[in-house]
Parts: structure tokens; C-alpha cells; sequence
């Protein structure tokens, strides 16, 4: 098994820098698959986890001036580790300015993820930066765990609205309940809802659009004012929102009546999915 | 004791609070004849600090009023650090700071004099103390690091803030390594990240050490002295001997000095070990690479070396680690016992606090006759009486 890679350009390293942040606003520990064009960073579905998964996929090529990387086998080739993702931002975030920075696997004392970074300093000489993140490289068995999240069937799908906007409203809704009820419609419409003893308060976004249907097999009986909903974990929702610091390039948010709601945003080139499971 | 500091050295008066607020609990003020000095120590005696402003550095420096003996006083640090508090309000609003003594009522004055006329009095109540003098030459120490505060400023920033300790140290082709410190817990499961930052020798000004020597000391503290020698835009020079004895920080210039002693882990550290093993090797390859521009070191690494077995690692994880270094409460025996016994004659630790980690206390003796220095455990100094007037 081995993996290298390597980042000269300044653009690169920020948006790769990004990413890593908001992965790490999104997990405290994940995984990252390792293939010849592909990076995943897999928070997968557990009890411990409250049942939120994430997937988040971006193009090797268009990060990395040099990529290479040997999996575990011909047939399987791919690797999967698990790091914690605030060491692996807080690595990068060291390497603003950087030259260039490298990323390897080695096995120092323990198994780590290496990130070297080499820094501009005031006088010509060079400057090196070595963060070993500790890794847990993960046997082939448990893979299977790891494997993209099919989307379920939803019944409605909508487009997102600001996610800044519906930040500020979902923070100040934590205040009153834990609960939060996502409804939407094939109308375009998006309630958020929270509901206590005492009050009762949603935020009404219209006209926010639905995606073609079809690629998405939401069920065409459905008429369209007939609103979706589920009622989630506010916290798990504030934290997806809190992880996203630049408004995606698309973002939609598809609602599985009283089972879930999947978002699927695209951030450029880099698309993440999040799974938020239906309170019981 | 009066002195009148005006304009911009509130702040820096400010700052070195600040400083060394970050080491003790207590400062120890005393008016010498070369300047005021500000000190303070740690409460397990490992770190010390000590700061001298130069009477020029003050409006007026009066060591004793006429008629009254020289004091020394002893106050709490978060009293006088709350006068200083805000440095953004000592720069914007103070244009005189106003310190006196007063050994009658047993007070220490603090006056600023801001603008629109208004005047901020603070009466902190002291205690006299004797001097507190740490025991330590600069001169004594084999080697010397000197680079502007700046310089190792943006060295320490890519160390986590909680990270307690860094290990220093020359690694090949003479680049000055930090590296963060691993305490080699029982539980080795949970690694944390080790950080290490390797910079070329071109970057300082002076570096007298040979390649392998190594030191292993507390960050915070460092950090302390970094940031008031970075906004006084100083040079730090730092003096360290073998691991165990103390490293002393130092920064000059024409109205003040400073100085910090920290103590160092004495045992050498599993990192320091290995700044001559392959591992800190690994700079020095790539400092030639990067100093001839189009050859990339990339295709030069030696990939074998980052080969993970897989399903053997999970499972030999432990194996692979260093063995655990023993925390013998004692100390190490000195490894040059003249030397250790002219500078620090009687180690030993302050009772009750058993030192921290590996760190042995540093002796700080008594500049009064040594008949008034208590002769029991603990080697630092005679308290006064309980009495706050």
C-alpha cells in the first residue's frame, strides 16, 4: 500500500484546504478512500453517530499536479484510512502560503498520514512543516461499511435556498426545541418548523424550484402542494449548515416522509452528501 | 520607590506583564539602581522570568524617595495584570503611568493618567519580599540560537495551542528543528499529531550548536517571551546546555532586557533521539532538492519507506511504537557534576508539588546573606508574615 501526492498550486491547496474545514465541521473522525482518480471522505452510518452519515467525493486531478498510489491489491485497488479530521485541517491550515505540500502515507513510529508542507519565509531559504497525523488503516473486511450511501427513493426534492439564511433561522429555532420538521412540496416550498408547548414557529421559503423528477423517482401521483416532512435532530442540522462556509454551487435537499433527508450539495468539483435520519 | 513611564512604553510595560503573567501567580517588584526590575517564577519552580527596564526607559526613575529605604514588594499577578489588561486601551487612551511605592501603608500605586484628564488609581496591597533571584549565566551555556523574534514567532505557529511542551534541536545540514513533544502515555492507541517544523540555518542570526544536540521545553511559556520580543520587533536568543539543566531566553535592547528560565526535560526525549535517526534526516535531502529548483525531490523519495503493511499494522500497532519512558521521580544524576554543583548547589523540589513531568525545579537562591535563607526543603525564600496592611 502506498500513496503520494502532491499540490503546488495556491488555488488548489485552498480549495483542498476548505474542504478538509468543512469535513471537519461535519465529523469529528472520518474516512478517507484513497483510489487512482477519486478521494472520498466517508463518515458512515453508525448508532454512535445518531444514524448522520456523509460522503464527500472529489477528482483526484483536480487537486494534485502528482498522484500516485498503490492499493492494497490489483483487484482492490483503493485504500481506506481513518484520521481525525481536525488534525487534518489544522495541517492545512498551515499551509496557507505554502510552495508546495505533499501528502503520504508512512509508517514512522505509528501508521500516519504525512502532510509536508514547504513554506515561502522571508529570506530565500526553505521552511518545512511536517504534521504526522496519526491514521488507522482499515482491513479489508470492514469496507463494506464504507460503500457510497444509496440515495432512497425520496418523495419530494427540492432546491435549497441560502444556506446562510436558513443558518441564522435554524440557530435561532435551537434556542426553543430539539426538534426541527423539514416539510417541502413540488411547489417550490420549504417550512421549517419547530414546535413547543408554547409557541409554534415556521419559516416559510418559496418558490426555490424542484428538480427534473424523473432522475430523481419522485413519485409523479403526487400532487404538488402536498407537503413531505420530517422531523430531525436540530442539532444534527445546525451542524451540516455550520459546516458549510461558502454557499454551494447547487444544493438540494431531498425529503424521505418520516425516514430521512439526504442533502446533496456541489461545491465546484467537490460533492458532498449528508444523511440526516428521521427522529423516531 | 517612583517611577513615571509616558507614551508608548505603557505599552510595553504592558506587554511584559502580560509575559509574564503567563509563568507565575506572583510578581516580585524591585527598583535597582540599573533599572525596575519585574519577576516572577512558576509555582512548581521550573520556569522563571525576569524583566529590567533601564531608568531611561522611565519619565523619572526614583529608587527611594529621600529619607526612606529601598523596598522590594511582592504582589499578586492578577491585580497588576488587570491594570493592564486591555494594551488596545493602554495605547489608545493612557499617556502616563504613574508606579510609587509606599512602604507605610504597604501599597503600590498605580496610576494612569488618561486622556480628557481622567486618572485611573489603583492601590494594590503588597508584601515585602526578599529578592527573587534566579541562579543563571547565560555565558555558561555551550550554545546559543539567535534569531529575530519574528522568525521563531512563525516557527511556534503551526503548533496546536495546547500543546505543552516542543522539543528543540539541530537536526542535518544544520537546520533548527521543532518538534511537538509526545508524552509516552500507557495508552498508545490514542496518537496525537506530532508537528515538526525545520528551518534553514540561513534564518538566524547566530546558531552555535552542533547537529544532535536537543532540548525539550515548555511552549507557553516561550510563547510568553515571543510575543512581547515580536512586538518590540527584538531578537531572541536562546542559551541551552544539556537536556535537564535550564534553557535561558533572552532578548536585549537599549531600555530593557529579559530574561526567561525554563527548565527542560532531563531525560532525553524519544523525538530528541532521534534527530539523528533517519527520520529528522529527512530535511536535509530535501533542502538540497529544494534549493536546485527544477529537480523535484518527489521522484527521489525513497518510497519504500512509506510502505504500510496493512493488515499486519492494525494488528502489531503497539509493537511498532517506542518503548515507554520510564518517569522516575527522581533526577538524573548530572552528567557534569562540577559544573552542577557550582550553579546549582542545592536541587531540590518544592515540597507538595512534586515537579511536573520529567522537569527538574530550577534553584533560585537568595541575594541577602545566606544565614536568612531557610536551610528546609524548600530552597526559595523566606516568606514574609501573613500581614497585608
Amino acid at each position: 500500500m502506498k500513496f503520494r501526492a502532491k499540490i503546488v498550486d495556491a488555488a488548489c491547496l485552498n480549495h483542498f484546504t476548505r474542504v478538509s474545514c468543512m469535513v471537519a465541521k461535519l465529523a469529528r473522525a472520518c474516512t478517507l478512500r484513497i483510489r487512482p482518480h477519486k478521494l472520498n471522505f466517508i463518515l458512515p452510518d453508525t448508532a454512535a453517530g445518531g444514524g448522520v452519515s456523509m460522503w464527500c467525493e472529489l477528482p483526484q486531478e483536480n487537486f494534485f499536479s502528482e498522484f500516485q498510489m498503490e492499493g492494497v491489491s490489483q483487484e482492490n485497488n483503493e485504500i481506506y484510512v481513518e484520521l481525525t479530521t481536525e488534525n487534518l485541517s489544522r495541517a492545512l491550515r498551515t499551509a496557507q502560503n505554502a510552495r508546495a505540500l505533499k501528502v503520504k502515507l508512512t509508517n514512522r513510529h505509528f501508521p500516519c498520514l504525512t502532510v509536508s508542507i514547504e513554506l515561502v519565509s522571508v529570506s530565500s531559504s526553505s521552511r518545512m512543516v511536517t504534521h504526522d497525523i496519526p491514521i488507522k488503516v482499515i482491513p479489508r473486511k470492514l469496507w463494506k461499511n464504507l460503500q457510497e450511501p444509496t440515495v432512497p427513493d425520496c418523495d419530494v426534492s427540492i432546491y435549497l435556498p441560502v444556506l446562510k439564511t436558513m443558518k441564522s433561522v435554524v440557530e435561532k429555532m435551537k434556542n426553543i426545541s430539539n426538534h426541527l420538521i423539514i416539510e417541502a412540496n413540488l411547489n417550490g416550498d420549504l417550512n421549517l418548523k419547530i414546535e413547543s408547548e408554547l409557541v409554534c414557529v415556521t419559516t416559510h421559503f418559496k418558490d426555490l424550484g424542484n428538480p427534473p423528477s424523473a432522475s430523481e423517482g419522485v413519485s409523479q401521483d403526487r400532487s404538488p402542494a402536498e407537503m413531505a416532512e420530517v422531523h430531525v435532530d436540530i442539532r444534527k442540522f445546525l451542524q451540516f449548515l455550520a459546516g458549510q462556509q461558502v454557499n454551494p454551487t447547487k444544493g438540494v435537499c431531498n425529503v424521505v416522509s418520516h425516514k430521512m433527508v439526504h442533502f446533496d450539495l456541489l461545491h465546484e468539483d467537490v460533492s458532498l452528501q449528508y444523511f440526516i435520519p428521521a427522529l423516531s | 520607590m517612583k517611577c513615571v513611564v509616558a507614551g508608548g512604553n505603557v505599552k510595553v510595560l504592558g506587554k511584559a506583564v502580560h509575559s509574564l503573567s503567563r509563568i507565575g501567580d506572583e510578581l516580585y517588584l524591585e527598583p535597582l539602581e540599573d533599572g525596575l526590575s519585574l519577576r516572577t517564577v512558576n509555582s512548581s519552580r521550573s520556569a522563571y522570568a525576569c524583566f529590567l527596564f533601564a531608568p531611561l526607559f522611565f519619565q523619572l526613575y526614583q529608587v527611594a524617595t529621600p529619607g526612606q529605604d529601598t523596598l522590594r514588594c511582592k504582589i499578586l499577578m492578577k491585580s497588576f495584570l488587570s491594570v493592564f489588561r486591555s494594551l488596545v486601551m493602554l495605547e489608545k487612551t493612557v499617556e502616563k503611568c504613574c508606579i510609587s511605592m509606599n512602604g507605610r501603608s504597604s501599597r503600590l500605586v498605580v496610576q494612569l493618567h488618561c486622556k480628557y484628564g481622567v486618572r485611573k488609581t489603583h492601590n494594590l496591597s503588597f508584601q515585602d519580599c526578599e529578592s527573587l533571584q534566579a541562579v543563571f549565566d547565560p555565558a555558561s551555556c555551550p550554545y546559543v540560537l539567535r534569531a529575530a523574534a519574528k522568525v521563531l514567532g512563525e516557527a511556534v505557529l503551526p503548533f496546536p495551542l495546547a500543546l505543552a511542551e516542543v522539543t528543540l534541536g539541530i537536526g542535518r545540514g544544520r537546520r533548527v528543528i521543532l518538534r511537538s513533544y509526545q508524552e509516552e502515555e500507557t495508552d498508545s492507541t490514542i496518537k496525537a499529531m506530532v508537528t515538526e517544523m525545520s528551518i534553514g540555518e540561513e534564518d538566524f542570526q547566530q546558531l552555535q550548536a552542533q547537529e544532535g544536540v536537543a532540548i525539550t521545553f515548555c511552549l507557553k511559556e516561550f510563547r510568553g517571551l515571543l510575543s512581547f520580543a515580536e512586538s518590540a520587533n527584538l531578537s531572541l536568543s536562546i542559551h541551552f546546555d544539556a537536556p535537564g539543566r535550564p534553557a535561558i531566553f533572552a532578548i536585549k535592547d537599549s531600555l530593557l532586557d529579559g530574561h526567561f528560565v525554563l527548565a527542560t526535560l532531563s531525560e532525553p526525549s524519544p523525538n530528541s533521539q532521534d534527530l539523528c535517526s533517519p527520520e529528522l534526516r529527512q530535511p536535509a535531502p530535501q533542502l538540497q532538492a529544494h534549493s536546485t529548483p527544477n529537480l523535484d525531490d518527489f521522484a527521489n523519495d525513497d518510497i519504500d519507506s512509506y510502505m504500510i503493511a496493512m493488515e499486519t499494522t492494525v494488528g502489531s500497532e503497539s509493537s511498532r511504537t517506542l518503548p515507554p519512558i520510564s518517569l522516575s521521580p527522581d533526577f538524573q544524576p548530572p552528567c557534569n557534576s562540577e559544573e552542577e554543583d557550582e550553579a546549582e548547589p542545592e536541587l531540590s523540589t518544592v515540597p507538595g508539588t512534586p515537579p511536573p513531568k520529567k522537569f527538574r525545579s530550577l534553584f533560585f537562591g537568595s541575594i541577602l546573606a545566606p544565614a536568612h535563607s531557610p536551610l528546609g526543603p524548600s530552597p526559595v525564600l523566606a516568606e514574609d508574615s501573613e500581614g497585608e496592611g
